[in-house]
């Protein structure tokens, strides 16, 4: 079985984001990068899965050339190869233009699986699985927690607000990992050593195809009218317990609807 | 001349720190305060191969070398915690890597690699020869195919935590010695079979360092543990010195960079008479002081550990990083002591422990002032001083 796992590179989560105001966007250049947590998850998934059935993880980026720490990382962990689509013109791509440049990625190497996060950890849109399932034409399962592949046929357990419900599908299928899903593993010395001779295959939007009118800035159909921080949190409220502070917090609860 | 890390070498650091998360400030403070050992994080590193790092992948480790070791062992120290712990797992293996038999190596490295065998002990320092190696009084002596030791050792680090430990131990009297750096000898002795002839006492010192005094009472080494050619010893042992102290001066590096962020970030944050207290040159000064003579000492260390990997003579180098990055580390520690105030002095501030724990490298594992004897003598040719 072989299988492609979508991995974002984002700021290194000891990195305070700055933002860009004239671009909109967060400050990806010049900043520590680090492979997403959410995405080492969907990793971690695949890995577990081609160990115990054979075949090869292939991770797939698209991001700036210092996402290629973040790609090490991947595969440090255990992935087999990776791709990674390195172009000044896909900068400033929206959510479907990423999808569409991830698509075009994934139709040339026609993996039995494809596995991302629910969402990224630096921007959190959460449709680019959704698009990018539409735009490959196979079931998109999402929201996993737990995976089990048999033969041509995948089982998940998705995450509910009450539970989980259990979904099949048949192969060739798309599935977003909730997260939580697993606790990654920490690549070993060996693994970073050998990850150095694994090859990183490189695209640009003109390799798959894509013009300036479907990737990059000038092409998003997302526009993003503003963009800022949220606002600072108000102050807490203290109670001061004067043999009433149980009840107190007990009524503010209450009061929140939260028991 | 490039002044950044590789790629390879940045990736080996973010994966250290990454591992390092998962044992924040609370872990390394509860075992501080049970004068425990940390068995969790050893394990870890173990299990990930980063004590394995400088064996050779012939043998089942990485085949890094040292620039690579001290790393790892500096982001160990930056994170908070103490790579004291396990460093000697790391580098103890030097001396049989270069100085033991194919087959002692074939023995012991690919157990040592996987951490199934822990080497973590070096048997050296005594009660009655501290720095004077040469004077040691632990004898080894040969009786059939068997070396039969006795005499005392002091701050022996590790030995209650390791299985192996190499032993220096005199093989010829002082007396008998026309060239007295012989007559000492590097055996491996395995102290899982010990009971009743080596007795291992604690010693209970001002930082949770884990280390003993050693009683052999005729404690029977076989002769093929040996390592090298007997009256060699002190030669084995010199060699590995000087990998040792790069690697120090990288733990005391990674120390300094503790103690000016946590100075740093305290300094901005706490606000006495309406402003940050950072806003005073009498505090911002001496952590900016503590800065540069911290990224001064890194860049020896970096020079050191380029001609240790290079094969080239680095002693002078060696030496000078731990002797620089050492007294930086201390300064620092000072500096974030005093930005802290009474604070500091709180355990669950950190600043304390990580104060004593550095402290210890401007005496070990050498003294400074034995370093700038070498400096003086033998990189700049004036007389001997001791």
């Amino acid at each position: 079985m072989n299988i492609i796992v979508c991995a974002k590179v984002i700021p290194a989560s000891s990195v305070i984001i700055e933002l860009d105001p004239a671009a909109k966007t967060m400050v990806r250049k010049g900043v520590p990068h680090e492979l997403d947590p959410a995405a080492a998850s969907a990793l971690e998934e695949a890995l577990r899965l081609t160990e115990k059935q054979g075949g090869t993880v292939t991770v797939l980026t698209m991001g700036i050339a210092d996402a290629v720490i973040g790609i090490r990382s991947a595969l440090a962990m255990g992935a087999h190869s990776a791709i990674h689509v390195l172009d000044d013109a896909v900068a400033g791509s929206d959510t479907l233009g990423t999808a569409k440049i991830l698509a075009a990625v994934i139709k040339k190497e026609n993996p039995d699986l494809v596995l991302c996060a629910s969402e990224s950890s630096d921007s959190y849109s959460g449709i680019v699985a959704g698009q990018l399932a539409w735009l490959l034409g196979i079931p998109a399962l999402t929201f996993a927690k737990e995976i089990a592949v048999d033969g041509k046929k995948v089982t998940i357990k998705r995450q509910s607000l009450t539970g989980y419900d259990v979904c099949e599908s048949e192969l060739p299928a798309l599935i977003a990992v909730a997260s939580g899903i697993n606790e990654p593993r920490y690549p070993q010395l060996k693994g970073i050593m050998a990850a150095k001779k694994k090859e990183i295959k490189k695209y640009t939007a003109a390799d798959l195809g894509l013009g300036a009118d479907q990737v990059g800035a000038a092409g998003a159909k997302e526009k993003v009218l503003s963009i800022g921080r949220p606002p600072a949190r108000a102050a807490g409220k203290i109670v001061n317990d004067e043999g009433e502070g149980g009840k107190q917090i007990a009524d503010f609860l209450a009061e929140l609807k939260v028991i | 001349m490039d002044f950044n890390l590789t790629e390879e070498q940045q990736q080996i650091r973010d994966e250290v720190r990454k591992v390092c998360r998962e044992f924040p400030d609370t872990y390394w403070r509860e075992v501080d305060k049970q004068r425990g050992y940390p068995d969790a994080f050893v394990k870890k590193l173990t299990e990930l191969g980063w004590l394995a790092a400088l064996i050779p992948e012939e043998y089942g480790g990485s085949g890094l070398g040292i620039t690579e070791g001290s790393i790892i062992l500096a982001e160990i120290n930056r994170s908070g915690g103490s790579a004291t712990a396990c460093h000697a797992q790391m580098y103890t293996m030097g001396t049989l890597l270069r100085h033991g038999s194919a087959e002692q190596k074939k023995r012991y490295l690919p157990k040592i690699a996987t951490g199934e065998l822990r080497l973590q002990a070096f048997g050296v320092t005594e009660p009655n020869a501290g720095s004077e190696t040469t004077r040691i009084e632990t004898t080894a002596t040969k009786r059939g195919d068997k070396y039969v030791i006795k005499g005392e050792k002091i701050f022996i680090s590790r030995a209650q935590e390791s299985d192996l430990m190499l032993l220096l131990a005199r093989t010829t009297p002082y007396d008998e010695l026309k060239d007295k750096t012989r007559g000492l000898s590097v055996f491996i002795v395995d102290m899982r079979n010990a009971k009743g002839k080596l007795e291992i006492k604690p010693l209970d010192i001002m930082i949770n360092h884990h280390t003993n005094a050693l009683f052999f009472d005729g404690l029977e080494v076989p002769a093929e543990n040996l390592i090298g050619e007997e009256g060699m010893g002190f030669r084995y042992i010199i060699d590995g010195w000087n990998a040792e102290r790069i690697l120090v001066a990288a733990e005391a590096i990674g120390d300094g960079r503790w103690f000016v962020e946590r100075a740093a970030n305290y300094a901005k944050e706490r606000v006495v008479f309406d402003r940050p207290i950072g806003a005073n040159q009498g505090i911002q000064f001496p952590i900016a002081q503590a800065y540069a003579r911290i990224e001064a000492a890194d860049l020896v260390r970096f020079q050191a550990a380029t001609k240790f990997d290079r094969k080239e003579r680095c002693g002078a180098e060696a030496n000078m990083a731990k002797l620089l990055a050492s007294e930086a580390a201390w300064e620092a520690a000072n500096a974030c002591l005093n930005t802290h105030g009474g604070y500091g002095f709180a355990a669950e501030y950190d600043v304390e422990r990580k104060f004593r724990e550095t402290r210890l490298l401007t005496i070990a594992p050498v003294s400074n002032n034995l370093v700038l004897a070498f400096l003086a003598q033998h990189v700049l040719g004036m007389p001997k001083s001791y």
